[in-house]
């Protein structure tokens, strides 16, 4: 997120695209209301009128998969109306022509047939938009799992540059976060072309730093592979050995049927859990590690804020924190680390090799913490990103971006769209939802489909159907809810049994690989 | 110039823009609050933090009162502690308040004000008992423990913004109601707990917490939550080894006290017995129990197999996005440092 969650009880304006924050981010929707409840406005695009939309100003339900040419013809109209912040544009950024020339292909018409939202809302929104200042926008999965993922991404950062909404208080581009720490994981480099801090591996600089504090000759150069190709990896053999820490990927990978075939073909799989899982079936040695609550350390969230984690009790049995774990294992390979605990890792390791978190100290971590960037010591870690219009890059660079369909769409004999994602009371696989009681919230999965459909088909609430896909099939109760709209269904993957990825699609978005979990074509049928 | 108001005879200076009551309370000054929240504001009903104002008619609620310069304040004339005690009284008859049981012994507003105003003995009886709701999966609520101080109705609808709780009835049959008055359990609530967290006697508890702990028997550890990227602060209530109850951090970055049903009560997987507590190792009939030492070596020689065979690109690791920042600084030091390739990532991008 470029700015906080601080902001929101005092935005004007809230555009929210493929964020179903009241389940995802509970929370953070407490906020979004708080504002609502003091006037702000609310502009909601989504393929489900989930209930946020019920509260929106504006509720453009959008086709899945057809962001980029909806947001395109927002633009279209800020441009031809002369709406758009002309000084941020010419003050902070560069590339306009280019976006210009790309935007100019998507009339409020050409925008209305594709997403199927009215050229009447999309003109709305932008007017809203131009004179609601500053407006927050927020997405999460809804918005980067498509094969035009990245796409989604570039274009709602240029609306937000178009409007002037970047590096103000209230403002901003802000992806929330799926899970606690996936932040911190990015900002520590598990990620195939930077170590930590985003230092790409192929700077010869960069690599020389790690080396020398590492005390090795030289560090690999060439940026390694995204998971799914891993996992491709363990078919072809170019991916022999595979270390999976604390993550399920038989459940929450798309396409299950196929991801447990790779997971089974690797020659030699190392899992490091808390629990036994879909995955560790196929693992050939599991390591037992701390929880949560059982060992110290720090998380940071979608506001980029470092936050302690504290241990409450010894962990069962054998089980070890990960980074002991990880650190015997490079021990057994000949290399000896000297940090014996987290605050030694972060003080001694990672803040000495990341100018982003230079100034972050277990000893500062006090209270609420620390946001990055934060270089030095008696720095007070940064609220928001890009303060005066001032852009990491320099200026901020626009992108012509043209609209791409989705992999794959309905037809004939898959007349559904299936979009996916997380219920409020589960958490993905449900590891740890299913052990805390949650079940009795949500006690299996459903299809959510829409009165229309479900009159058509002969389906009864709580009925038992047969939903498919080219990929697989599954059994799974309906249930009746106007949050879809027709021709659309709705499935998440918390349980093993109808989960959503035996039907997800593989297929990735060009940059990222990230699956398009959000949109595939299924049939639906009654059991008889 | 600084201001001052007198109470009970003491000069404090105070800035504008606060009540009576933070001033009194930001000093050191104990006034009995019920139906007070820093969250919730004040609501001026309870009428126990009542004080008495040089040249004013009637006692007035220090929690709504502004202070003026030079303003005289007593907070406990005998004409302030009769009416508190009238207060207090009448709340204590208007239910069940069975403390040798209740779950928020020991941290109960409604016990505290009883305290300190030397009630020992309710003056009153006159209540009949309504039944005890525990329909919903991880609240009870206890209406004959309900002062009607209506704090959990600001929370539901001013603070979480969920619109379930609000008052039913009326005058001495008003009771706090979910939706159309129906069992919590059947209703709209999402199970936040934010009612819980707010509510100053035992009308709201948590269903997870009956019978494990008094208040102080357990102490509170802040932590993070271990859910969704919103990063909530948590306090764990814990005696010994076992997490008893969680609250939101009041007045924390980012969540001000505020949680989910996942924060507040998703925590006891740690405690599964199901919970892997030895290393493994994979045999032709499943898996049987290692030390570390086996595990380990075996793990580190079939990974320097690899990669002398077919080069370190052969392997490849996927780090947690639900573990801790040191963790995955280290699971890519050791791709990066000890195997040699830059074959880590983890499921951002998933």
């Amino acid at each position: 997120m470029t700015n906080s969650f601080g902001e929101f009880k005092n935005a004007k304006l809230f555009f929210l695209i493929g964020t179903n924050m009241t389940e995802a981010h509970p929370v953070a929707s407490y906020f979004v209301k708080q504002a609502l409840n003091k006037g702000a406005k609310l502009i909601v695009v989504d393929p489900r009128n989930h209930a946020l939309a019920r509260k929106a100003d504006i509720f453009a339900q959008v086709k899945v998969g057809t962001d980029v040419a909806l947001l395109n013809g927002i633009m279209y109209t800020l441009l031809e109306e002369n709406l758009y912040n002309k000084d941020f544009v010419e003050a902070n950024c560069t590339n306009f022509e280019e976006l210009r020339t790309a935007v100019m292909q998507y009339p409020p018409d050409k925008a209305a047939a594709i997403s199927g939202v009215t050229e009447e809302t999309i003109r709305e929104m932008a007017r809203m938009m131009a004179s609601v200042k500053p407006g927050m926008l927020c997405y999460t999965l809804g918005l980067t799992e498509h094969t035009s993922g990245t796409n989604n991404v570039i274009s709602v950062a240029n609306l937000q540059m178009l409007l002037g909404n970047l590096g103000v208080e209230s403002g901003g581009v802000n992806p929330l976060r799926g899970q606690n720490n996936v932040q911190g994981a990015c900002d520590m480099g598990a990620l195939p072309g930077t170590f930590s801090g985003y230092q790409s591996v192929t700077n010869p600089e960069i690599r020389a730093k790690f080396a020398q504090a590492w005390s090795v000759e030289n560090l690999p150069e060439k940026p390694g592979l995204m998971m799914p190709d891993m996992m491709s990896g363990l078919i072809t053999k170019d991916v022999r050995g595979f270390f999976i820490m604390g993550e399920n990927l038989a459940g929450s990978e798309p396409n299950i049927s196929h991801a447990e075939f790779e997971l089974a073909s690797a020659e030699f799989l190392v899992c490091c859990d808390i629990f036994m899982t879909e995955t560790t079936r196929f693992a050939h040695v599991i390591l037992p590690s701390a929880s949560w609550a059982e060992s110290e350390g720090t998380y940071t969230n979608s506001e980029r804020r470092i936050s302690r984690v504290r241990k409450i009790k010894e962990a069962p049995g054998l089980s070890k924190p990960g980074w002991w774990i990880i650190k015997e294992i490079a021990k057994r390979m000949g290399h000896d680390w000297g940090s014996n605990s987290a605050q030694e890792i972060w003080d001694n390791e990672i803040s000495t090799l990341t100018p982003l978190v230079a100034g972050v100290k277990y000893a500062r971590l006090k209270q609420d913490g620390l946001q990055w960037p934060c270089p030095t010591l008696d720095h007070p870690g940064t609220k928001f990103l890009h303060k005066g219009g001032k852009f990491t890059r320099g200026q901020g660079l626009f992108k012509g971006i043209d609209w791409t369909p989705p992999a794959e769409i309905e037809d004939k004999e898959f007349p559904f769209m299936l979009s996916t994602g997380r219920r409020l009371v589960h958490y993905h696989t449900r590891t740890q939802t299913a052990r805390a009681g949650l079940d009795q919230m949500a006690p299996e999965e459903t299809v959510d489909i829409s009165p229309d459909d479900a009159n058509t088909l002969g389906i009864a609430d709580s009925e038992y159907v047969r939903v498919s896909s080219r990929r697989g099939s599954v059994k799974v109760k309906a249930r009746i809810t106007e949050e879809v709209p027709h021709g659309l269904v709705w499935m998440a993957f918390h349980f093993r049994e109808g989960n959503a990825n035996w039907l997800t699609n593989n297929a990735g978005d060009t940059t990222t690989k990230t699956p398009e979990y959000k949109a595939c074509a299924v049939k639906i049928e009654k059991i008889k | 110039m600084s201001k001052n108001i007198f109470i009970d005879g003491k000069p404090i200076t105070f800035e504008d823009g606060k009540t009576v009551l933070q001033v009194a309370r930001e000093n050191g000054l104990y006034i009995p609050t019920l139906c007070y929240h820093a969250r919730t504001g004040p609501a001026s009903m309870c009428r126990v933090c009542v004080v008495e104002v040089e040249g004013m008619r009637g006692l007035q609620t220090s929690c709504s009162l502004t202070p003026s310069d030079g303003m005289k304040i007593q907070t406990a004339s005998q004409r302030v502690l009769d009416a508190r005690k009238a207060v207090v009284n009448l709340l204590l008859a208007n239910g069940n308040h069975d403390c040798l049981s209740c779950e928020v012994n020991g941290a109960c507003e409604l016990q505290d004000a009883a305290y300190h105003l030397g009630i020992e003995t309710p003056a009153f009886f006159v209540k009949e008992y309504d039944e005890r709701d525990a329909s919903a999966a991880f609240i009870i609520r206890d209406p004959n423990k309900c002062i009607l101080c209506g704090r959990c109705i600001v929370g539901c609808n001013g603070q979480v913004v969920n619109e379930v709780l609000e008052f039913g009835y009326r005058d001495s049959h008003t009771k706090v109601i979910c939706d159309a008055d129906l069992p919590m359990g059947l209703s709209t609530c999402v199970q936040c707990g934010e009612c819980v967290q707010l509510c100053p006697v035992g009308a709201f508890i948590e269903k997870k917490a009956v019978g494990k702990a008094r208040r102080w028997e357990t102490h509170t550890v802040r932590t993070t939550c271990p859910y969704c990227g919103v990063g909530c602060q948590l306090e764990l209530h814990v005696k010994g080894e076992q997490i008893v109850r969680v609250t939101g951090v009041e007045g924390a970055e980012p969540n001000q006290g505020h949680l989910c049903v996942k924060g507040r009560y998703g925590y006891d997987f740690i405690y599964s017995d199901d919970r892997i507590k030895t290393p493994l190792i994979r045999e032709a009939n499943g898996f049987r129990e290692a030390s570390w030492d086996e595990a380990l070596d075996l793990v580190a020689t079939k990974f320097q197999q690899i990669k002398q065979e077919y080069g370190p690109n052969a392997l490849a690791g996927v780090s947690s996005a639900r573990s801790i920042n040191e963790d995955s600084y280290y699971m890519q030091r050791l791709f990066r440092e000890v195997v040699g390739t830059n074959n880590i990532d983890h499921c951002a991008r998933v």
